[in-house]
């Protein structure tokens, strides 16, 4: 079983990227779940939403997770909230900021010691999609951190995913993904 | 009218399995009041409507009691009818889920279990099933978005069953299955629909050749033979309908769904039962527990009305304990399984120690470590042969320990 925790405000598509994340990978035959904390429902607020994955039925039903990935899209909440909780030994973060991976675990020293990656995921949208979206880029970090899939089948399967969108917008998040796969360190 | 391509997996939470399922039946009129978590159900399927995948009307109407009145006036009218609500909406459409089923209309109803106020809270327990449980309808519970998608077409095929004349509802955890997204084995539309098939009016006000009357008044003279048929109908003629249409979905699609889920009981010592999404990780729980030797088994309950008394007595004949895991606050009493569990095998054979957990209130995470203390319980119970906690628990909340009786 692999269990991701996103770290988000409402409002920047945590929600959105794990079920696109689930959508993606039950099309390669696994079985998937993505849920979220709601917490009180308003823009901006911060909130969590949970991946698993398995390659059997899930039964887990419990919001409680020790994950193996932790994502955080939004800068501030490095600070303003404890993404550590329930950690493993061997849980790694991805995280969105626009510091080095070294400055970071310098601001924020609970991270010492543990595997941290870092990727400006606000500022690729702003400059692909036109808006601080950062949950697709955070999909591209996560491809290249996990290599829980390949990159090119997922960005056509993603494609699928964001079928509603403008073809513009859908083009633009393909960018998003590139970038930040190639970037995260 | 458009046909929907689906794909063999759909990723879907309960909600928009739930809503698919409406499509696929081609309902006639969803009069709704949307409430959290229910809402995208009706929402959902005003899209459906709205980008003609459905022949159908979607009245918005003032409340969910409206909500209600509008469903049991077009399926009067001779429509098939289904909608959806959560909670305080629930709450003020008890008065007319009587009417349904005193009238005898085949409505469908999801019901996205939330708690009730006060406090508010929009997170999912099952104080609004509870509420309803008396009010005449037949009630399914749903697991996982998969069961929230099968057992609508199971629901309708019942429920508008000439020799049943019921409604039904089809009850999901709200967030925990309305909002969980997971894998969803689909039926294509032409076989979702073959399933249910054409719907069937009976007595329906729009034939006018054949005028009827309904919604009358009896008195004394009357309303008991009324209610006593609804009762004999409830008891002797769904479960056989039920059994007949859990046989025919698990033939066309291979899921097999039962009155009462047994999970690891072949060998079972102690039994937890409970209702929703908790089964799932319960069962979760009983296989880790079985891997070690120890003899744990789950049972869900999947009807809940009209409840299974025969299947209970039988599924719990050879178990020493078995905990009832409430998901309401009994307020004053015992909660529901508990005195149903006790109903069913008070006169059986069994002697099974039974104690009562209440769970989750308001959305309370149910952990795997709440499980497995529960267990830890009751094979001491079972090794006892008598009680060896309080008859009721409190677990997961914070605070002294509360425990009662």
């Amino acid at each position: 079983m692999l269990e991701i925790r996103w770290h988000s405000r409402a409002g920047q598509g945590a929600v959105t990227g794990a079920k696109g994340l689930a959508d993606v990978i039950s099309g390669t035959g696994k079985h998937v779940q993505a849920f979220a904390f709601y917490g009180s429902a308003k823009r901006g607020a911060a909130m969590t939403a949970y991946n698993r994955v398995s390659d059997s039925e899930i039964l887990n039903h419990e919001k409680f997770m020790h994950p193996d990935y932790i994502l955080v899209i939004d800068p501030a909440l490095t600070y303003t909230t404890d993404i550590t909780l329930n950690e493993k030994d061997d849980t790694v973060y991805i995280v969105t900021t626009h510091m080095s991976t070294q400055e970071l675990i310098e601001s924020q020293p609970k991270l010492k010691g543990k595997k941290v990656f870092t990727v400006n995921c606000i500022k690729i949208a702003q400059e692909t999609i036109g808006r601080p979206i950062p949950n697709t880029p955070m999909l591209g970090a996560l491809l290249k951190v996990s290599n829980i899939l390949e990159i090119d089948s997922f960005k056509e399967s993603m494609k699928k995913v964001l079928g509603k969108l403008p073809q513009k917008i859908i083009d633009a998040n393909m960018i998003a993904i590139q970038r930040a796969f190639d970037e995260v360190k | 009218m458009r046909k929907m391509e689906l794909k063999d997996i759909e990723v879907w939470d309960g909600n928009m399995a739930a809503s698919h399922a409406m499509r696929q039946v081609q309902i006639d009129v969803v009069a709704a009041y949307p409430i959290t978590p229910s809402t995208p159900i009706v929402e959902n399927y005003a899209t459906f409507l709205a980008n003609d995948y459905v022949e159908g009307e979607f009245v918005m109407v003032e409340s969910e009691h409206a909500a209600m009145s509008g469903c049991v006036g077009a399926s009067a009218a001779g429509g098939r009818v289904a909608t959806a609500t959560s909670s305080q909406g629930f709450a003020l459409m008890v008065e007319t889920l009587y009417q349904a089923s005193g009238m005898r209309l085949p409505i469908i109803l999801n019901v996205v279990n939330r708690a009730l106020a006060a406090p508010l809270n929009v997170n999912g327990d099952h104080s609004d099933m509870y509420l309803g449980r008396d009010s005449g309808w037949i009630q399914l519970d749903a697991y996982n978005p998969q069961d929230a998608y099968d057992l609508n077409f199971i629901a309708f095929k019942v429920s508008e069953d000439h020799d049943v004349r019921l409604p039904c509802m089809v009850h999901q955890d709200g967030f925990m299955t309305s909002h969980t997204a997971m894998g969803v084995k689909t039926l294509q539309d032409d076989i979702a629909y073959n399933f249910v098939g054409d719907f069937k009016p009976m007595n329906d006000m729009l034939d006018l050749d054949n005028p009827v009357t309904h919604g009358v008044q009896t008195e004394e003279d009357w309303h008991f033979e009324h209610k006593a048929r609804q009762q004999n109908d409830l008891m002797t003629k769904v479960y056989p309908k039920l059994q007949a249409a859990f046989n025919e979905f698990e033939e066309l699609t291979g899921r097999k769904y039962s009155m009462v889920e047994t999970y690891n009981m072949e060998e079972a010592e102690v039994a937890v039962v409970c209702m929703g999404t908790s089964v799932k990780t319960a069962i979760e729980v009983s296989n880790e527990l079985n891997a070690k030797g120890i003899k744990a088994g789950v049972v869900g309950i999947r009807v809940i009305r009209p409840w299974p008394f025969e299947k209970i007595a039988e599924v719990f004949k050879d178990i020493k304990a078995i905990g009832a895991l409430d998901r309401s606050a009994p307020h004053g009493t015992v909660g529901m399984l508990f005195n149903e569990l006790a109903g069913s095998l008070i006169n059986s054979d069994s002697n099974a120690v039974l104690n009562n957990y209440i769970y989750g209130l308001g959305g309370r995470d149910l952990t795997k470590k709440h499980i497995y203390s529960i267990y830890e319980d009751l094979l001491a119970n079972a090794k006892a042969g008598k009680l060896t906690t309080a008859t009721q628990q409190y677990i997961g909340t914070r605070g002294p320990k509360l425990e009662f009786l």
